[in-house]
């Protein structure tokens, strides 16, 4: 099952090092890994997204609370969670079919952020499997590059310790 | 956070005086005997430049190894038999990365060492300068923690921080990787008295609950079994352990670590699980229905990797000191996290007795009847009654070293110890080489006590330059060499699993020991039979410097019990023979 884990580390040199080495020598499967700063100086915080079954999970948070600059693991798979990546694609567009790549990605919320005189580059963000629909239909037109910043999340609604569920 | 100035008296200035400053390499050298560390074990080189010179005036005792490897394993042996950090230095690049097996080797088997590497100066790191090398990146997976010190500024809270991540919680090697700049930068300094790391609370209090629920499993309990590991030797609980035992009487096995954690001449001892364990051990493992393990980790030559064929008809209860160890490689039905000591002394506080009676009595008869066999010789030197002989001679008095491999399974097979940090063993890695390197650390860590380091004419041949040491400062190791004239272990897997062929093994062609050591200026013997054994032996442990004895033994001996690995504990290959 694939699990989003969110970990609060020391802002340190290495400290991603340490995190990709420990999944990496575990044997641990990395879907992506986020990190950037937290709400808190010195601390950022890193998103990892993985999948296993309950062991391995288990595992996983366990050795990454051994490594000193860990300060905080979660599990956002028990919580409701907003999970979020950015999407960038440059895809094939001539005058003619413009409009209907506009359409295309109108519903998803995504825009048009470069036009180039064969291209346009799209921004979208959302859930992956979003993103993964939108690249799906965007593939008929020529996908030139992507650029995908990995999920980052957070649990929904909730401050420290009280834990407010909205909606899903 | 409460410091206090740690110079001496006299050289604490008036308050409106600057104050005094120091190098990193004195600060250095100032922390370590802060630490109460009592010597260090090292190598020189060009980025230690500044540290070897802070040495120069003999505040700090350094021992001199031959190699990087010789002076990492000797600090390994001095901390296993003290449970104080070992202390290692080392220069940048080779010397760095000679300290890799020695850090691998502490790091599997949890083992408090603070390594301490020089580096090129910051404004060359990372350029391929002469003799760098990313030691911080190269030991990441087998370092508990590691130090880049980047500010001479942090050097006291580094050396504080690295002694206490190495000796608390599930102790194991810390690096301190120092470049030139920052040993020769000045500052002054003040020795931090508390540490406080954010990211690190390791939890030695075992839950009452799960306390609680221990007893309840074990006032059910009819064929309860303790197998206990390392975790009791790290926490120095083995009072604890044999009250423990005998209040809720229970038969107790040792794994590979744990040996001398609970005494070999218990009437409870049953002998070492696993892959080359005792009949008793391997089938108390299979038909026990609570299963005790405190300070073990259920490692693959324990379980031989059949958790289908392990304990299956028993309650799991773990006890360790480091969570993620719970559930890692055998579902657990009672886990307590905690320092084993006390979690042993809340444990036996009014524990019940299990109603095991009759399985005591069942698994010492096992012990009795299936105990461990070789066909002994009168023509030819059986490896297991050089090492018996070892034991009767020394009273089991001694502190044992080993290797890796057929010679180390012997010495956990034939030499019951009696005493925590006697036995001294490279369990996890299984590193060649190491047993010699350790006992030297260990010596210097009890003066007084006899340290025998049995190795094989394979490991022996790995790190045998550090002859030079115990011949240079009398340090008065006794080396058994097990010789064989071959890689006994690879050579039995061979026999057995390879059909005979025997591939790359045969190291008949090694130097004379005998002579190798008289080069050093130490003095040996060599033996080929029992009388031969006895004598050189007996003159050996009488010479009161360091001391060689080349144990001529039978080549094609193997290590039996044995389960074959893919198989169960059920399916013990026994030896043969009479003894």
């Amino acid at each position: 099952m694939r699990h989003i884990i969110s970990v609060l580390v020391n802002d340190q040199p290495r400290v991603l090092a340490r995190v990709a080495n420990l999944l990496g020598r575990r044997n641990f499967n990395i879907e992506s890994i986020s990190v950037g700063e937290s709400e808190e100086p010195g601390l950022s915080r890193m998103v990892i997204v993985t999948s296993g079954d309950e062991r391995t999970m288990e595992q996983v948070q366990k050795q990454l609370h051994k490594l000193i600059d860990v300060i905080k693991v979660q599990d956002l798979n028990e919580h409701a969670a907003v999970e979020r990546e950015l999407l960038l694609v440059t895809v094939g567009a001539s005058s003619g079919t413009r409009m209907e790549i506009n359409g295309i990605i109108e519903p998803f919320r995504a825009s048009v952020v470069d036009v180039g005189p064969n291209s346009l580059m799209v921004q979208a963000t959302g859930e992956r499997s979003k993103l993964d629909a939108l690249l799906d239909l965007l593939r008929p037109y020529g996908i030139k590059e992507v650029a995908r910043t990995g999920v980052t999340a957070l649990p929904r609604g909730a401050t420290k310790g009280v834990a407010v569920h909205v909606g899903n | 956070m409460a410091q206090r100035l740690t110079m001496p008296v006299e050289e604490q200035k008036p308050t409106n005086q600057p104050q005094q400053e120091f190098t990193g390499s004195e600060i250095l050298l100032r922390c370590l005997i802060e630490e109460g560390v009592e010597v260090v074990f090292g190598y020189p080189g060009g980025a230690v430049l500044p540290i070897y010179d802070s040495l120069y005036q003999g505040a700090l005792k350094h021992l001199l190894a031959r190699h990087e490897q010789g002076a990492v394993h000797a600090a390994d042996g001095y901390a296993r038999a003290t449970g104080k950090p070992g202390v290692v230095i080392a220069t940048s690049g080779p010397g760095a990365t000679n300290l890799v097996t020695g850090m691998a080797t502490a790091q599997m088997d949890s083992i408090p060492l603070v390594c301490i590497t020089g580096n090129v100066a910051q404004n060359l790191i990372g350029t391929d300068a002469f003799q760098e090398a990313d030691i911080t990146g190269i030991t990441m997976p087998i370092t508990k923690h590691s130090y880049l010190v980047t500010d001479v500024k942090e050097l006291p809270r580094v050396v504080k921080e690295a002694f206490h991540i190495a000796s608390s919680g599930r102790p194991g090697p810390v690096l301190i990787d120092i470049p030139k700049d920052v040993s020769n930068a000045r500052s002054t300094y003040r020795y931090p008295e508390q540490v406080h790391i954010r990211g690190y609370q390791p939890k030695t209090d075992p839950h009452p609950l799960q306390i609680t629920r221990l007893h309840q499993a074990i006032a059910e309990a009819k064929k309860p079994l303790i197998l206990a590991g390392g975790g009791v030797v790290t926490a120095g609980a083995e009072q604890e352990l044999i009250a423990f035992a005998e209040k809720i009487n229970a038969p107790v096995t040792t794994t590979l670590m744990g040996l001398g954690g609970f005494p070999g001449q218990h009437a409870h001892w049953v002998g070492m699980p696993g892959m080359h364990g005792t009949y008793a051990a391997n089938h108390a493992l299979l038909e026990c229905d609570l299963l005790i393990g405190i300070g073990v980790r259920f490692d693959d030559r324990v379980t031989m990797g059949r958790l289908d064929k392990f304990a299956t008809g028993a309650k799991i209860v773990h006890i360790d000191i480091d969570p993620a160890e719970i559930g890692k490689n055998v579902d657990t039905y009672i886990p307590i996290v905690g320092d084993v000591k006390k979690s042993l002394e809340e444990a036996v506080k009014e524990v019940p007795r299990a109603r095991s009676d009759a399985w005591m009595g069942q698994v010492q008869q096992w012990y009795r009847e299936k105990p461990l066999t070789f066909k002994d010789s009168e023509e030819m030197l059986k490896p297991q009654w050089v090492i018996r002989h070892l034991y009767e001679t020394t009273g089991g008095d001694a502190v044992v070293t080993t290797d890796v491999g057929q010679h180390q399974m012997w010495v956990a097979q034939y030499f019951p110890f009696a005493r925590p940090r006697s036995f001294i063993t490279s369990g996890g890695l299984g590193t060649m080489g190491f047993g010699f390197p350790a006992a030297v650390g260990a010596q210097l860590a009890k003066p007084e006590a006899t340290v025998i380091s049995v190795t094989g004419d394979g490991g022996f041949q790995m790190t045998n330059q550090e002859l030079a040491v115990v011949a240079l400062t009398n340090i008065p190791v006794k080396v058994a060499v097990i010789n064989n004239r071959c890689l006994g272990m690879v050579r039995q897997w061979q026999e057995v699993f390879h059909s005979k062929r025997y591939s790359e093994v045969d190291l008949a062609d090694s130097p004379d020991f005998v002579k190798l050591a008289e080069a050093y200026g130490v003095k040996a013997w060599r033996a080929t039979n029992k009388e031969e054994a006895k004598e050189a032996w007996k003159e050996a442990l009488a010479h009161p410097g360091p001391a060689v004895v080349d144990f001529q033994v039978a080549s094609e001996e193997n290590v039996y019990p044995m389960v074959a690995p893919g198989s169960g504990l059920d399916e013990m290959i026994m030896g043969e023979g009479d003894e």
